[in-house]
């Protein structure tokens, strides 16, 4: 396998050149060549969702997907979140609700979360439920991945109707 | 300003204070295995046996080393390294000592055992490697049952394993056994037999297996860097294969990603990586991947239980005798040996029941699958199961209300010692059973319960009382005449001329929080601010030796180390102290605010950066007595026979009669594991524990097809419960304090996955009771249940009007 590509990935608003065989998944690379290791390996054949990344704001398992595919695309790791040192409204939340314990799954709950309250900002528990479905955490029973992210919608649901009548 | 105390009664211990985890493993920047990444690392794979049980006639590795890429290959004859033995100090006729090779030589005992080491560039690469590798072998039949095991003309899986036995123990056999049975049949009372049997299950943490070794001829030693719950047997274990003096063997833990058990024995690959970073002198790595995880990696739980129980006829409980048979697969894992699960259900197996007479025999069988480890509960959700469907079966059969006969039954005096020479400590037994019917009776679940039957509808309540020994010292594990002994844990603390501290534990975080819940002990311990106190753990350069963490021992056994080492250097600060304030040393105390004050005038004040200060910059002022340096190590080790934490579950099912599926409506968990260091972390600890014990309950099965192959080599075959299988679960605590450890507190970790099996079928068999059918074989599949309802459905049919 010595047929390799230079590719250019857009990650975290950032543009990085990798050298990479087509069979090199996205996953890989983000983590080996780019040094973004927050995204983690579960299964590699797409259901833990542990390695689930922001493509175009699509939630999306990075396992199944080739660099070489992701190449005009925007990709959001969980090094995104957060800004000068500081966590995120989400990621305080989930400390708050004690939503993680290995902290393993972590990372692509959190990416799961980010993309999914995007497009349902009003989602009710039971939505955000069957959406954090689609990943495996096995220390927490999810009840407080459900819990912190139900109270991340609520506060920014809040915030935005203040917004709104400011 | 952050306050000076979160806590209630002005202390750390008992606030769910911010985990000092959280903030790296939410932003990306915990450290696992699997990030790490060394100049000129090279990475390696397994070459993995393609049959469950043959002789290996010939290996061809020629093309494999012709793979780009690919810099070593390497068999078991190239490598020459020491098996992998765990002995129990037994007879022969109770004990068969086996050993696991680091790579399989001349046989093959399961699908997926590793028989070949290859070294690549890149991990691409060496699964090609992999792929181009020839090994032909003589299949041999292989054991995948009890029944196969027990043939007349069953093959063996070890030749020093005749009858494929590893451990075979009758024990107490208490004289009025037979009595109690003849006189439960000729009287009023009743005899009763259940078989119960759970599958087998992957402990499954998320992070898999991983390792990468280097060598630093500077330290003149082997760096590993692994996830493992139990980095000094690894140390030691891995030293002896290699036939190296264990000062030339480092082991470190970076973040780990779950572990449950799986990563609490020492297991081949890592052994085999470390030599061959011997012979190459570079860095390698390897990370398992899923389908290893699932066929090669550490199983649990195939166990079957027949269990004989006589009553009386006021429903108590008189006599118990047991069969277990344990399906330890191919190989005794080390340190703890295949007598894990079999000698842990026979000494326990009265659980929370008064239980005047009791014998067992308890075996554990080898065979053609993947070898097992200790997952989290070991045995007792097995042997839970057993004794709870007994009692239900004896409610039933009595007309008992299902509390009600438990009620009768459980333990309430305290002390108690039981008949298997245990001594029980205070728990909360019969109040955790009273809270938790309180809480399905108060929201009205009976009468849903009632109401759906009427409606053809089929929802069942089932419970749950158990206790659960936690923090074994070493008297409990002597007991079971393990060759090596865990037990105590050692804690060094050390302070700085700042006055914080860097506390060392032998435990090993992996998701229970150390780093916060130890770090609040030593802090009320001293009287410092959380943020003064820093946990490290995970390397065998920093403490003489630990035991790790398992069997739900941190805070129990390595919480009383470090309160006890940080109690010393408390008495050091306070020696110093008075000589600097001029006054007796009994005539001071900690302040409970970083520093010393003096009894008799409470003006007079030595905080702890003066202090050490003089210890370490101005020794010349220290008493004469005094050595500079301010450390304290303390080790501590659980006596007699360790303590229990309890509870009691309920749970709510109800079971589709389309599909057969059972859903839970409600699950309450009442809980007593002593005092509460942090009130979050033990929910979590509980509902986490609880969602594991649910997955064996209905979900999650690695089977065999008869040929030994592994029929679940992914997530699409072995079903974890996600987040609309898993309901949310209310916990309640009780708070016993413990008077055998340091801080009143005992073990949380496993007691979820403990309960929740029993719970669960007692429940779907309440579900089921207008059918006739009765299950006790987990998981409980849909189809199972379909079946059920089905007859029913049959029986009222032919049932005339």
């Amino acid at each position: 396998m010595s047929d390799r590509h230079l590719i250019v990935l857009n990650v975290n608003g950032e543009s990085h050149e990798a050298l990479v065989e087509p069979r090199k998944t996205l996953l890989d690379v983000l983590r080996h060549d780019l040094g973004l290791t927050g995204t983690h390996v579960g299964c590699e054949h797409g259901v833990c969702g542990a390695c689930t990344v922001l493509v175009d704001g699509e939630p999306v398992r990075a396992c199944l997907m080739f660099a070489v595919q992701a190449e005009t695309a925007e990709i959001r790791t969980v090094e995104s979140l957060g800004q000068d040192g500081e966590l995120s409204d989400l990621q305080r939340s989930f400390s708050e609700h004690h939503g993680l314990q290995c902290g393993f799954c972590t990372p692509g709950f959190l990416m799961l979360a980010e993309g999914f309250l995007a497009q349902r900002p009003d989602a009710c528990r039971e939505e955000i439920r069957e959406a954090v479905s689609a990943n495996l955490c096995r220390c927490t029973g999810y009840q407080t991945i459900v819990d912190a992210i139900e109270a991340t919608a609520t506060r920014r649901c809040h915030a935005a109707k203040k917004e709104a009548t400011a | 300003m952050t306050p000076r105390f979160d806590g209630r009664n002005g202390r750390w211990v008992g606030a769910s204070v911010p985990r000092r985890e959280d903030p790296r493993l939410l932003t990306g920047r915990g450290r696992f295995v699997d990030d790490i990444q060394l100049p000129g690392m090279l990475h390696a794979a397994f070459v993995r046996s393609t049959v469950a049980h043959g002789t290996i006639t010939g290996i061809d590795l020629s093309a494999t080393l012709a793979v780009d890429g690919v810099v070593a290959a390497y068999t078991a004859s190239d490598l020459d390294l020491g098996d992998i033995v765990a002995l129990l100090d037994r007879p022969p006729e109770e004990f068969s000592p086996t050993a696991m090779p680091i790579l399989a030589r001349e046989k093959v005992r399961f699908t997926g055992e590793p028989v070949a080491l290859v070294v690549a560039r890149d991990p691409y690469s060496a699964e090609d490697g992999v792929e181009a590798a020839v090994v032909d072998y003589e299949p041999l039949r292989a054991i995948v049952s009890e029944e196969s095991a027990f043939a007349e003309d069953a093959p063996v899986v070890h030749d020093e394993a005749p009858g494929n036995v590893l451990v075979d123990v009758s024990m107490f056999d208490t004289p009025g056994v037979d009595a109690a049975f003849e006189a439960a049949r000729a009287g009023g009372g009743r005899v009763v037999e259940v078989v119960t049997k759970s599958g087998r299950q992957n402990a499954l943490p998320l992070e898999t297996r991983g390792v990468v070794a280097s060598w630093d001829d500077r330290d003149d030693q082997l760096l590993v860097q692994m996830c493992t719950q139990v980095p000094h047997q690894v140390r030691t274990a891995m030293a002896r294969s290699l036939r190296v003096p264990e000062r030339t063997v480092r082991v470190t833990v970076p973040d780990m990603g779950g572990g449950f058990g799986q990563k609490c024995v020492v297991g081949r690959e890592e052994i085999a990586v470390a030599a061959a970073v011997r012979r190459l002198n570079r860095p390698v790595k390897w990370i398992e991947d899923r389908r290893e995880a699932l066929t090669a990696g550490f199983l649990a739980r195939e166990q079957r239980y027949r269990t004989l129980a006589a009553f009386d006829e006021d429903g108590r409980i008189t006599a118990l005798d047991v069969d277990v048979v344990c399906d330890m697969g191919a190989y005794s894992c080390y340190p703890f040996t295949a007598g894990i699960e079999p000698l842990m259900a026979s000494a326990e197996m009265p659980s929370v029941y008064q239980v005047p007479e009791y014998r067992v025999r308890a075996r554990a069988i080898a065979s053609n699958k993947a070898p097992t480890a200790p997952y989290r509960g070991v045995s007792r959700p097995q042997y839970v199961m057993a004794i709870e469907r007994v009692m239900e079966r004896a409610a039933r059969e009595l007309g008992l209300d299902p509390v009600e006969i438990r009620r009768r039954n459980v333990i309430t005096q305290f002390p108690y010692t039981g008949v298997n020479a245990i001594t029980y400590d205070p728990g909360t037994y019969r109040e955790s059973l009273e809270l938790a019917e309180a809480a399905i009776r108060d929201e009205g679940w009976y009468e849903i319960r009632d109401r759906a039957a009427a409606d053809g509808r089929h929802i069942g309540i089932g419970y749950c009382c158990f206790s659960e020994r936690t923090g074994y010292g070493s008297g409990a594990f002597a007991k079971r005449k393990m060759a090596v002994v865990p037990g105590f844990d050692i804690s060094e603390i050390r302070m700085d001329t700042t006055g914080s501290v860097v506390v060392t534990s032998g435990t090993m975080n992996h998701g229970q929080s150390h780093e916060t819940t130890l770090a609040q002990i030593v802090a009320d311990r001293l009287g410092l601010h959380l943020d003064q106190v820093k946990l490290r753990q995970g390397d065998t350069e920093r403490i003489a030796y630990g035991w790790g963490t398992f069997a739900s021992r941190s805070v129990t056994i390595g919480g009383s180390a470090v309160s006890l080492a940080a109690g010393k250097l408390g008495e050091l600060l306070c020696r110093i102290a008075a000589h600097l304030l001029e006054t007796s040393p009994d005539n001071v105390r900690l302040d409970g605010d970083g520093g010393v004050v003096q009894i008799d005038d409470p003006e007079r004040r030595a905080s702890f950066e003066e202090i050490a200060d003089v210890a370490y910059l101005r020794s010349h002022l220290l008493p004469k007595d005094v050595e500079p340096t301010l450390t304290a190590t303390a080790s501590f080790d659980v006596p007699g026979d360790g303590t229990f934490s309890n509870a009691t579950h309920a749970v709510v099912v109800e079971a589709d009669p389309g599909t057969g599926q059972i859903r839970i409506l409600r699950y309450a968990c009442v809980e007593d594991c002593g005092v509460v260091i942090h009130p979050q972390v033990v929910d979590g600890q509980c509902r986490g524990g609880i969602a594991q014990g649910i997955a064996g309950a209905l979900f999650e099965e690695i089977t065999y097809a008869g040929n030994g192959e592994p029929s679940a080599a992914s997530f699409i075959d072995y079903l974890v419960p996600t987040a609309t299988e898993i309901p949310d679960i209310t916990v309640t605590h009780l708070e016993t304090p413990c008077s055998l450890t340091e801080n009143g507190a005992k073990g949380a970790g496993e007691g979820g996955t403990i309960g929740a099996p029993a719970a669960v079928l007692n429940a779907i068999n309440d579900a089921l009771r207008r059918t006739g059918v009765e299950l006790d074989t987990t998981p409980v599949h849909p189809q199972t249940v379909l079946a059920a309802l089905d007859a029913e459905i049959h029986q009222e049919v032919s049932v005339p009007s």
